[in-house]
C-alpha cells in the first residue's frame, strides 16, 4: 500500500500493461487469419466480405472485431483517387488561349494551372541546366523550334567544367576562405574526372531551382504564420503531418498532378522541404526578444524594414538551420524523385542499386554527398559573411574575385579550345568528361564487395540467419499477434497516463485511423522494424553520446560527424549495407540503425551540454564522483532533451524503414513503392503516407507531452 | 518655463480585452482591483505631466509599477488606452503610421535595458542602422557612426560584434545608436540596470557628461532611487501605474507626498542630495556672521564650514546678493533629523 502511494504512476503503468496482456491472451487468433496478403490486397475472393460506401466497393476479410477492425476507411484511397482525377480532368472547365494552335480551348482549371506551373518549372531547370551543360530548350522557350532550326549557332554551348570548378572555388573563397575553396575545387575536379559531370550538373540544376524556391516559400509562409495567428492555425496540422510523412508517399499524388519529370520532382521537393523551413522560421521569429523589435521600431523602421533588416537577421540562427534542412531534403529528394523521372545522380544511383552494381552506386552516392556538403557549407558561410567598410582597398583588391573569375573564364575557354586539337576525333576532356569515360573505381569496389562476400560469406550468412530467425521473426510475430483492441487500449492508456484526456483522444484518433485503414497488419510490421531500429539506435546513440560528452573535443568532433552524416541523402545509406548484407531485412534494419543513430547521439550530447555549469559545481562540491554526477545530476536533467532525440530517432527510423522498401520489405513502404507504378496509386500512396505519418505522430504527441511536463517539473525552460 | 516638449494628459494604459470600453465606463476613476477581477491589468493609471526642453525627467518605480509601460506609451510602442500625448504640440495618438515613422526617424532615440543590439551587425553597423533605415547612403552613415563611436569612447572596437563586447560597452553602442540621428527626445529604459555597480557609476557619470554637452529632452526610467536622485531634474515616482509624486529631487526628499515615497527617502543621505537653497531660511537676512555660502552648494560640501560657525550663515546667489540665511543647527537637523526615529 505504501509503495502504491509512493509511486502511483508506476502502478498505473503496471495496471495498463496487465490489461493489455490480458486482452492479448483473451483474444484468440482466428483460425482463418493469414498475414496481410489476404487482408489488404484488392483481389477478389469468395471469402471476402463487401460493403459499399459513397458508391465505392470495399472488399476485405472479416475477422472478429476484437482481433482486427474492419477496414471502414477502405473507401478513402479510392475516393481520394477518384477525386483527384475529377479535379484534374473535369472540374471547372474554362476557356484558355492556346499559343500553338492560336485558338481558345476548353480545359479544366486545375489541369491548366498544373500545365503552366509545369512549364514554368521546366523553364527554370532547363535555364540553369543549359548554362552548365548546354542545350537549346531555353532559346526555344523564348522563340520557337523553327527559329532554332534557322539559327543553330544560338544553341547554348554550356560551360567547360574547368570554368565551373574555378567558379565554385572562387565563390567559396569569397564566402568563406581557403579551406572551403580547396574543398569546392577538389569536389568539382573529382566529379569531373570520375565522369559524373553530366548527372552531377543535372542534379545541381535541380537543386538550384528547388532549394531557393523552397527557401522563399518557407520563409514567406513562416512570416505569414508569425504575423497572423489564423494562418498559423491553418498551417500547423499540415506541417505536423508533413514532418512525419515519408517522402515516398508524396511522389504518387505528384505523379498524377504534374506528370513525370524534373519539374514534378521540383514541385514535390518543395512540398517536402517547405514545412521544416516554415517551422524553423516561426521558431526563430518567436524567439526574438521584444526589446530588439522595439529598438527596430524606434529606429524608424517601416514594417518591411523591420521584417527584413531586423527580425530575419536576428532570427538568422534558426533560419539557417532551416536552410540546412531545405538543402538536406532537396538532396534526399534528388534521389527519391528519380522514381518519377528526375534526371541526374539520383537516377544513376537507383539504376546502379537496381543492378546491384555497388561500385557505381557508391560513386554516384559520393558525388551527391560531396555536393550536398559543399552547398550546405556555402550557404552557411554566405549567411555569416561580413562587410569591411574601412579597409583601404585598391580597385584590384576590391574586385579581385570578379577578376579572377573573368581570368579563369577566359583560360577555361582557351583550354577547351586547345582541347579540340589535342583530343581530335575523341572526347574533349578539357570541355566535358562524358559519363563513363572518366576514371571509375566501380570495378575496384565491386571486387571488394565480392571479396568480402567470398571471404566472410559464412559469417555474414550465419549472423544474418541468426538475426532473422531468432530475433526478427519472433519479434514480428509478436507484433502481429497483438489484437487491434488490445493495441488501442495500450495506446489510449499511455496517452491518458502521460497527457490526460486530451492526449488520449489525439492518440486514439490517430491509432483508429490506422486500424480502420486496410493496412493495419502492414503498419504493425512497419512498427516492428522501426521499434527494432529505434531501440538499437538509442542504445548506441545514448552510449556514444555520453562517452563523447566526457571530453569537450570529442563532443565537438562527434557533433561535426553528425552534421556531415545528416547531409548525406537517406538513400546513400542503403549502399554500404547492401554491399555487406545483400537484399535482406538485415540490410534495411542496419541502414535504419545507422541513420537513426544520428539524432540519438546529437540530442544526447546537446542535452548533457545544456546542464547548467552551476549544477556541475554544486555537485562537485557535494563530493560526487564522475559516475554519480552522470546518473544523479546529468541524466535526469538532460533526459527531457534526450527524449526529444528519441522523437527524432523515431521519425528518422520510420523514414528509413519506408525507404527500405526499395530493398524489399513487407511493410507499408512496399505498398507505397507499388503505388508508384499504379495508375490508380495516388489515393493509396497518400493514405499509406498518412498512416506512416500518424505512427510517427502518435509517438511525437506522447513524447512531446511528456517532455513538456517533465521540463516544467524540473523548472527548465 | 521654457518650451514644453512632451505633454501627457490623463494617460491610461490598460491591458486586456474590452479595456477601452471598461475605461470609458469608469469615467476616469480606474481602480486596479475591480479591473483585475474583470481580467484587465492596469499598466498606467491617469498619468499627467509635462517635460520641458532640455529637461531630464526620471521615472522611478519598482518592477510592475508601470514605468516602462508609460515610456512605451509616449514612444507609442504601445498605444495608450486613453488620454492624450503631445510631442512638441503634435498629438501623438493622431499620427498615422507614416508620420510616426518620420517622428521616430528624426526626433526620437531610445536605449534599452537589455541593449537590444542587432547580433548580426558590428558596432559601427549597429550605430549606423537608424541612419541607413532613413535612407542615408552607406558612406555618410558610416562616417557619422564613427563619430558616435568616438563620442561614446569605443574607438578601435568599431568592427567588433556585440557578442564580443562587455555589458557596459554594449550599452555604449546602444547609446550611440540612439543618438545617431541626433534626436531631440531621448528615451532611456533602465539603461544601466543590467550593469555591474562600478560600471553603472561610470556610465552614469558619462551619461551626465553627454547630457551636459547635448542638452536633450530626456525621459529616463529606473528602479534605482539613488540613480534617479543623481541624474534627474525632476523625478516621477510610480506605484501600481499611478504617479505618486512628481517633483525635484530635493522636494521629494524633504517633503515626500505619500508613505510609499517616504520609504524610499528614508535611507537617502540628504547632505548629498540637497543644496543650501533647499534648507535655508529666506525670511531672515539679519544678524549674519562673516561666512557666506552660495545657495547652489550641495550641503555636504559646506557642512563642515557652517558647523564651525556660531552665528547665522548668509546665503548668497550667483550675484553675491544675500537671499537668506542658515543656522548651523539646521544642518544637523537636515542630516540627522527627519529619518525613521527623527524629529
Amino acid at each position: 500500500m505504501e509503495y502504491l502511494k509512493k509511486y502511483p504512476k508506476l502502478f498505473q503503468w503496471l495496471f495498463l500493461l496487465i490489461v493489455f496482456f490480458a486482452l492479448c491472451f483473451a483474444i484468440d487468433v482466428p483460425e482463418t487469419y493469414k498475414f496481410i496478403r489476404g487482408q489488404a490486397e484488392f483481389v477478389k475472393d469468395p471469402n471476402q466480405s463487401v460493403y459499399f460506401f459513397l458508391g465505392k466497393e470495399v472488399r476485405y476479410y472479416a475477422f472478429d472485431v476484437f482481433w482486427r477492425l474492419p477496414p471502414l476507411l477502405g473507401w478513402l484511397p479510392i475516393w481520394i483517387n477518384d477525386s483527384l482525377f475529377f479535379l484534374m480532368n473535369e472540374w471547372m472547365p474554362m476557356e484558355f488561349w492556346n499559343e500553338d494552335t492560336q485558338e481558345f480551348k476548353t480545359r479544366p482549371l486545375l489541369l491548366e494551372i498544373s500545365r503552366n506551373l509545369t512549364s514554368f518549372m521546366t523553364f527554370l531547370i532547363e535555364l540553369i541546366r543549359e548554362i552548365l551543360l548546354g542545350g537549346l530548350e531555353t532559346i526555344v522557350a523564348f522563340t520557337s523550334w523553327d527559329f532554332i532550326d534557322a539559327y543553330p549557332w544560338l544553341e547554348l554551348p554550356g560551360l567547360p567544367w574547368t570554368i565551373v570548378a574555378a567558379g565554385a572555388a572562387i565563390l567559396s573563397y569569397k564566402l568563406s576562405g581557403k579551406g572551403l575553396a580547396l574543398f569546392a575545387g577538389l569536389t568539382m575536379i573529382y566529379i569531373s574526372i570520375f565522369g559524373q559531370w553530366k548527372p552531377s550538373m543535372q542534379t545541381l540544376s535541380f537543386i538550384l531551382v528547388a532549394a531557393p524556391l523552397s527557401f522563399i516559400f518557407g520563409l514567406g509562409l513562416g512570416i505569414a504564420a508569425y504575423k497572423s495567428k489564423r494562418v498559423e492555425k491553418a498551417l500547423y496540422p499540415i506541417l505536423l503531418v508533413m514532418q512525419t510523412m515519408p517522402q515516398y508517399a508524396v511522389l504518387v499524388p505528384a505523379l498524377v498532378l504534374f506528370g513525370v519529370g524534373d519539374h514534378a520532382a521540383v514541385i514535390i521537393t518543395m512540398v517536402v522541404a517547405v514545412p521544416p523551413m516554415i517551422l524553423l522560421t516561426i521558431l526563430g521569429l518567436r524567439a526574438i526578444t521584444p526589446e530588439v523589435i522595439e529598438a527596430g521600431r524606434m529606429s524608424g523602421c517601416t514594417n518591411w524594414q523591420l521584417m527584413f533588416k531586423v527580425l530575419i537577421p536576428t532570427a538568422r540562427r534558426d533560419i539557417l538551420i532551416g536552410v540546412n534542412q531545405v538543402i538536406m531534403v532537396c538532396f534526399s529528394m534528388a534521389v527519391i524523385s528519380a522514381f518519377i523521372g528526375a534526371k541526374g545522380l539520383g537516377f544513376n544511383l537507383l539504376l546502379a542499386l537496381n543492378q546491384l552494381n555497388i561500385g557505381l552506386a557508391l560513386e554516384a552516392g559520393l558525388c551527391i554527398s560531396l555536393i550536398a556538403i559543399l552547398l550546405d557549407k556555402m550557404s552557411l558561410a554566405w549567411a555569416n559573411k561580413q562587410t569591411d567598410y574601412f579597409g583601404n582597398l585598391t580597385f584590384f583588391q576590391r574586385n579581385k574575385n570578379v577578376i579572377f573569375f573573368g581570368a579563369s573564364f577566359v583560360i577555361g575557354i582557351i583550354l577547351a579550345y586547345v582541347g579540340t586539337f589535342i583530343f581530335k576525333g575523341s572526347f574533349n576532356y578539357l570541355f566535358e568528361i562524358p559519363h563513363n569515360k572518366g576514371i571509375s573505381t566501380a570495378d575496384f569496389w565491386n571486387k571488394g564487395v565480392d571479396w568480402i562476400f567470398d571471404t566472410f560469406f559464412v559469417y555474414i550468412k550465419a549472423f544474418n540467419t541468426w538475426l532473422i530467425q531468432d530475433v526478427l521473426q519472433p519479434m514480428r510475430a509478436l507484433y502481429l499477434r497483438m489484437p487491434a483492441v488490445a493495441t488501442l487500449v495500450l495506446a489510449v492508456g499511455a496517452g491518458y497516463l502521460i497527457g490526460g484526456v486530451r492526449s488520449a483522444l489525439v492518440v486514439a484518433a490517430l491509432t483508429l485511423f490506422i486500424a480502420l485503414s486496410p493496412w493495419w497488419d502492414r503498419a504493425l510490421v512497419t512498427l516492428y522494424m522501426a521499434t527494432f531500429g529505434v531501440v538499437i539506435s538509442c542504445l548506441i546513440g545514448f552510449t556514444v553520446g555520453t562517452l563523447c560528452f566526457q571530453n569537450k573535443k570529442s563532443a565537438a568532433f562527434m557533433l561535426g560527424v553528425c552534421d556531415i552524416f545528416q547531409t548525406f541523402p537517406s538513400f546513400v545509406y542503403l549502399i554500404p549495407v547492401m554491399m555487406l548484407f545483400g537484399i535482406t531485412d538485415t540490410s534495411v534494419l542496419i541502414a535504419v540503425i545507422v541513420y537513426a543513430t544520428i539524432p540519438a547521439t546529437r540530442y544526447t550530447i546537446e542535452g548533457l551540454r545544456s546542464v547548467p555549469v552551476g549544477l556541475h559545481e554544486a555537485a562537485t562540491m557535494s563530493g560526487v564522483n564522475k559516475f554519480q554526477r552522470l546518473t544523479k545530476i546529468e541524466f535526469p536533467l538532460a533526459f527531457p532533451h534526450m527524449m526529444l532525440g528519441l522523437n527524432q530517432t523515431i521519425v528518422f527510423a520510420l523514414f528509413m524503414v519506408i525507404i527500405g522498401a526499395f530493398i524489399g520489405t513487407e511493410d507499408l513502404g512496399q505498398y507505397i513503392l507499388k503505388a508508384l507504378s499504379d495508375k490508380n496509386g495516388a489515393g493509396i500512396g497518400l493514405t499509406l503516407g498518412i498512416c506512416v505519418a500518424f505512427i510517427g505522430l502518435i509517438f511525437d504527441n506522447l513524447i512531446r507531452t511528456w517532455v513538456g511536463k517533465r521540463k516544467k517539473h524540473l523548472g527548465i525552460d | 518655463m521654457s518650451q514644453t516638449v512632451i505633454k501627457c494628459e490623463s494617460v491610461y494604459k490598460i491591458f486586456g480585452e474590452n479595456a477601452k470600453k471598461m475605461l470609458e465606463e469608469s469615467n476616469g476613476n480606474v481602480d486596479a482591483k475591480t479591473f483585475q477581477e474583470k481580467g484587465c491589468i492596469v499598466g498606467v493609471n491617469n498619468a499627467s505631466f509635462e517635460v520641458a526642453k532640455g529637461e531630464m525627467l526620471v521615472v522611478m518605480g519598482l518592477s510592475g509599477s508601470g514605468k516602462s509601460t508609460l515610456l512605451r506609451c509616449i514612444s507609442r510602442l504601445t498605444d495608450a488606452t486613453g488620454g492624450k500625448i503631445f510631442i512638441e504640440g503634435q498629438d501623438l495618438l493622431e499620427l498615422n503610421n507614416k508620420e510616426l515613422i518620420e517622428l521616430r526617424r528624426n526626433k526620437m532615440g531610445m536605449v534599452f535595458q537589455s541593449f537590444a543590439l542587432l547580433p548580426h551587425k558590428t558596432v559601427v553597423e549597429n550605430i549606423a542602422f537608424p541612419l541607413q533605415i532613413k535612407g542615408t547612403n552607406t558612406e555618410e552613415s558610416i562616417s557619422r557612426a564613427m563619430e558616435m563611436v568616438k563620442l561614446v569612447g569605443l574607438d578601435g572596437r568599431e568592427n567588433y560584434f556585440p557578442r564580443e563586447l562587455s555589458g557596459g560597452q554594449q550599452q555604449r553602442v546602444g547609446i550611440a545608436r540612439s543618438l545617431a540621428v541626433e534626436p531631440d527626445i531621448w528615451f532611456l529604459d533602465e539603461p544601466f540596470s543590467a550593469l555591474d555597480p562600478l560600471i553603472r557609476k561610470e556610465m552614469q557619470d558619462e551619461f551626465l557628461r553627454l547630457q551636459e554637452k547635448l542638452q536633450k529632452t530626456i525621459m529616463f526610467i529606473t528602479h534605482d532611487f539613488d540613480e534617479a536622485l543623481k541624474l534627474a531634474d525632476r523625478i516621477a515616482i510610480m506605484k501600481d501605474g499611478i504617479i505618486e509624486q512628481l517633483d525635484t529631487p530635493a522636494n521629494i526628499v524633504l517633503n515626500p507626498a505619500t508613505e510609499y515615497v517616504r520609504k524610499f527617502t528614508e535611507e537617502v543621505p540628504r547632505e548629498k542630495v540637497l543644496i543650501i537653497e533647499d534648507v535655508m531660511d529666506a525670511s531672515s537676512k539679519d544678524n549674519l556672521g562673516d561666512l557666506k555660502v552660495s545657495k547652489n552648494e550641495i550641503i555636504e560640501n559646506v557642512a563642515e564650514k557652517i558647523l564651525t560657525q556660531e552665528k547665522l550663515v548668509g546665503v548668497v546667489d550667483s550675484n553675491n546678493n544675500i537671499v537668506g540665511s542658515i543656522k548651523p543647527s539646521k544642518i544637523i537637523d537636515t542630516v540627522f533629523g527627519g529619518r525613521k526615529n527623527g524629529s
